[in-house]
């Protein structure tokens, strides 16, 4: 099988976050990043498994500049066999997966894996994008996956529950938490890392179709409101009558 | 003209469908056109939308169990073939399988999970949480034609009008290539993402023995359950209350964390609810910052209280 592993880099989740330009760029100086824990816990151990049990490989791609080989090398530390970075600093969702699309259309992989989002711009548009330009399947939010030859069974979470579904390769697939279990690159994993190969491949031209306008910081809280543990009666009393949601 | 995707579950809408209606009106309301609704398969009183601001409802027959490219390929033909200006979903399992889709075979520009009516002066932008609800990102789309998504609560679902007539929508549906087996759901709970009232509860526990009083001040409330992310890990809850920046991101009327410290990751999926409560006996714990209301004291003393007082409260209003 022939896997396509999408990764992406996101601000460690104890960032705090701010802006530069008068609000318009995210300001990323002193901003530690990491491989996104979705597609790193979830959607690249899951690959690997499926290399592990069927045969085949595991590619990984990432749209960004040259400072995220970093990131990409972990990936290949904890298992995939090659990388490719495109190298353009994403600026959109429909941009990434033009990108992307236009790479995975070259090699005719049996399943392309997402994580189900980012957490820097939590959009969750990429693999549905990126689907479409592929014409084919998705299965978003995906927290099971099992291949039997080109026959997939898929579970994914909706709305208070879960939907089973079977499908056949090829396919796109977004992991959500439960798809695998995190694994730790190991000694030997790193040091295989550094001889598999990265290539840096340029850019299809793209348009982009939405511009930032600004950020925003959230507004201060105002001071917590202490009640007395012994009257809670106090307190249903503030959530009626003085915040009014119940 | 303003065209709304009105997903249904088994026939019937969510108030996530109500709410994105009466956005859908409002937004027609100010850009001097009407509102539509369009419904995909067999659904029971789908002239309801009305009443929230739908002038039309349209019906497309045919279409069966989820499959992303069946439902993007019928809402995109319909989208072309109403002259849809702006097409809008709800933020949901379904909206964010298709909404990428829909777009790319729209060519239109598109922003996910928007939480506030668009600003039209000088463009079309949209306001949407960013960084695990860090910061608010504004973007403008661009392009003639738009998709957006709409984060539940966003605003509350008005009814407004009177039923719609429905009409049958002539387009073709492609054949699915996915195949659903089974579909299981937890009936007669609120999921997370569409919950107003949110218990939550974390490590301060001790152990899934103890959850009994979470579960009956829920059960009081009519609240949905939450947990912090090492309480789901452990297994002593369920993955799917685990919320926070790699879990669930949730904007509730009112969140009550029991035994959470409040680390940032916690923060960054639940900090959009409107009324924060915290209960927790360290006084340094990080949660009271970003709380409306703290209780200083043991959750084992204090949530039994609570909930005496809110059954009194329940008994009397
Ligand atoms: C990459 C990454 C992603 C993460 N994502 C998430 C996420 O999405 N969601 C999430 O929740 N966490 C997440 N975390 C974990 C997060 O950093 C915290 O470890 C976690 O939120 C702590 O959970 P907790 O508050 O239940 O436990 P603790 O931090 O152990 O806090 C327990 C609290 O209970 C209080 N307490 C104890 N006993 C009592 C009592 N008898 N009465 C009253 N109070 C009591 C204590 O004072 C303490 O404040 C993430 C971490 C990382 C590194």
């Amino acid at each position: 099988m022939k896997l396509l592993v999408c990764v992406s880099k996101a601000p460690d989740t104890t960032s705090k976050i701010s802006f530069t330009d008068n609000n318009t760029v995210f300001d990323e100086s002193g901003i530690q990043f990491i491989m996104n824990p979705y597609d790193e816990w979830y959607s690249l151990v899951r690959a690997i498994e499926l290399k592990e049990q069927a045969g085949g490989t595991v590619t990984l791609v990432n749209v960004g500049p040259a400072s995220n080989d970093v990131i990409i090398r972990k990936g290949l530390a904890i298992g995939a066999d090659d990388a490719a970075r495109i190298d353009m600093d994403p600026k959109s969702a429909l941009s990434t997966a033009q990108q992307i699309a236009a790479f995975a259309k070259e090699g005719s992989y049996d399943i392309v894996f997402l994580g189900k989002e980012t957490i820097d711009y939590n959009g969750a548009e990429v693999g549905s994008m990126l689907a479409e330009m592929l014409d084919m399947p998705y299965i978003s939010f995906a927290t099971k996956l099992d291949v039997a030859g080109n026959t997939a069974t898929v579970s994914r979470d909706i709305e208070g529950g879960s939907e089973i579904a079977e499908l056949e390769t090829p396919f796109v697939i977004s992991a959500a938490k439960g798809l695998a279990e995190q694994r730790i690159p190991n000694m030997r994993g790193i040091m295989m890392a550094k001889r598999k190969p990265l290539n840096v491949i340029a850019p299809v031209e793209v348009a982009e179709q939405i511009k930032t306008v600004q950020f925003e910081l959230p507004g201060e809280k105002s001071a917590v409101k202490m009640v007395d543990p012994e009257n809670m009666d106090e307190l249903v009393r503030l959530l009626h009558e003085e915040a009014k949601v119940i | 003209m303003i065209l709304v995707f009105a997903e249904s579950t088994k026939g019937q809408f969510k108030k996530s469908v109500f709410e994105a209606v009466t956005y859908g009106a409002k937004l027609a309301a100010s850009m001097g056109t009407t509102c539509a609704a369009v419904t995909m398969g067999e659904v029971s009183d789908a002239g309801q939308l009305g009443i929230y601001g739908a002038a039309k409802v349209y019906n497309v027959a045919g279409v069966g169990a989820f499959d992303s490219q069946v439902y993007s390929s019928v809402l995109a033909d319909a989208a072309k073939q109403l002259e849809a200006q702006v097409v809008i979903m709800p933020v949901s399992s379904t909206g964010k399988a298709i909404f990428g889709r829909v777009a790319v075979r729209l060519g239109a520009g598109c922003v996910s999970g928007v939480n506030a009516l668009p600003n039209l002066d000088g463009g079309f932008k949209v306001k949407k949480n960013v960084f695990s609800g860090k910061a608010v990102a504004e973007y403008e789309i661009t392009t003639p034609v738009k998709v957006i998504s709409l984060m539940g609560n966003t605003l509350p679902p008005e009814s407004t009008g009177a039923a719609a007539t429905v009409e049958a929508l002539d387009i073709a549906v492609p054949a699915a290539k996915v195949r659903v087996k089974e579909v299981k759901t937890i009936d007669g709970i609120v999921p997370l993402p569409e919950a107003e009232l949110v218990v939550s509860a974390g490590r301060g526990m001790k152990g899934p023995e103890n959850w009994g009083m979470i579960e009956e001040m829920a059960t009081i409330l009519g609240a949905t359950t939450a947990c912090s992310r090492p309480v789901a890990d452990t297994g002593w809850r369920p993955h799917h209350e685990h919320v926070g920046q790699t879990g669930v991101a949730i904007l509730p009327n009112l969140y009550i964390a029991v035994g959470i410290s409040g680390a940032i990751q916690h923060l960054a999926g639940v900090n959009q609810s409107k009324v924060i409560v915290v209960i927790n006996k360290d006084p340094e714990a990080p949660f009271f910052k970003a709380a409306d209301y703290g209780v200083l004291g043991d959750l084992f003393e204090v949530v039994p209280r609570l909930n005496e007082a809110l059954k009194k409260y329940k008994a009397a209003n």
